[in-house]
């Protein structure tokens, strides 16, 4: 018990502890990026919608393009 | 069908862009963060404005040398699509500006061009609106409107390379292509700005033809009067 309290022990205790700190530290500049949303894979429920909704624009280009077709066609003919 | 080939281009193009420009790997860079994905949205924006505004400028000229009135439609809803596209240029740099340097707005000559760019445009229409007979308003709205594309050259490209900006690609600031070595965003980049600018053709040839019905419509009804 006596020899955990002694100040040898706390002497290299404390200067564990900041090597911990030091060591903390010089990890942090890593740019943050969204790692952990791809990680939960949840991302793919965002690009799946919006997937689905340039689908919808699409689809509704194109019969906005064939309904101009059929009256170009229906002029020519009058 | 087969004159409709590049729709479908245009949609498989956009669509593997909205996926792939969310699941690949980008650079991690500070303060960018994962907003560097907005490259593959927000600059398409853009190519596809100044593509289909130099289509309107083109269709100008040929208007000068042909006098027909079908290429100052073409020129005219080619500058239209143009602004749509312009505007949400503007928007988008506008949000992701505000979550990079911190505004929605900077005084910087990149984006003062940008908005005088659309200004330009947009007094285009005033002008082609307010004039009545059809071959003037035709000729004076085509001088105007090679007036502007080179205006849109000057400010979007020129001066803001001549200046310090925020922009990057602009003032001594570097390009995305500086970042992307790895090339990985390239292969999503690219095939967006085909695609945006293919979305835009598209657009355009549905006001064009619109256009012309109505313009058919209101001949047949004078002959009938």
């Amino acid at each position: 018990m006596t020899i955990l309290f002694n100040k040898k022990t706390m002497i290299l205790m404390a200067a564990l502890l900041l090597q911990m700190v030091a060591f903390a530290q010089t990890a942090e500049p890593a740019v943050e990026m969204a790692d952990g949303l791809y990680q939960s894979g949840k991302i793919y429920v965002v690009i799946t919608a919006l997937a689905v909704i340039f689908i919808g624009i699409i689809i509704y280009l194109i019969l906005l393009d064939r309904k101009i077709g059929k009256l170009e066609k229906e002029l020519k003919k009058n | 069908m087969k004159k409709n080939w590049w729709k479908i281009l245009t949609a498989v193009l956009i669509l593997y862009t909205i996926v792939a420009g969310f699941v690949f790997k980008v650079p991690a860079q500070p303060i960018l963060h994962e907003s560097i994905r907005n490259l593959y949205f927000h600059v398409p924006m853009w190519f596809a404005m100044i593509t289909i505004c130099f289509l309107s400028a083109l269709q100008s000229i040929i208007y000068l040398s042909k006098t027909s009135i079908e290429n100052d439609i073409k020129a005219a809803q080619a500058a239209h699509t143009g602004m749509l596209f312009g505007v949400l240029g503007l928007i988008t740099g506008s949000i992701w500006a505000r979550y990079t340097w911190g505004a929605w707005w900077v005084a910087d000559t990149k984006l003062n061009g940008a908005a005088i760019t659309v200004l330009i445009y947009l007094a285009y229409f005033i002008l082609r609106g307010s004039i009545e007979e059809e071959q003037k308003r035709a000729r004076v709205a085509a001088v105007y409107n090679i007036f502007a594309y080179v205006m849109l050259i000057v400010f979007l490209t020129i001066l803001p390379r001549l200046s310090d900006s925020l922009h990057p690609g602009n003032g001594g600031n570097p390009g995305f292509n500086k970042y992307d070595l790895d090339s990985t965003m390239r292969t999503v980049f690219y095939p967006a700005v085909l695609g945006w600018i293919l979305l835009a053709v598209w657009f355009y040839t549905l006001r064009v033809r619109t256009e012309k019905l109505q313009q058919k419509i209101r001949s047949n009804d004078d002959s009938f009067q």
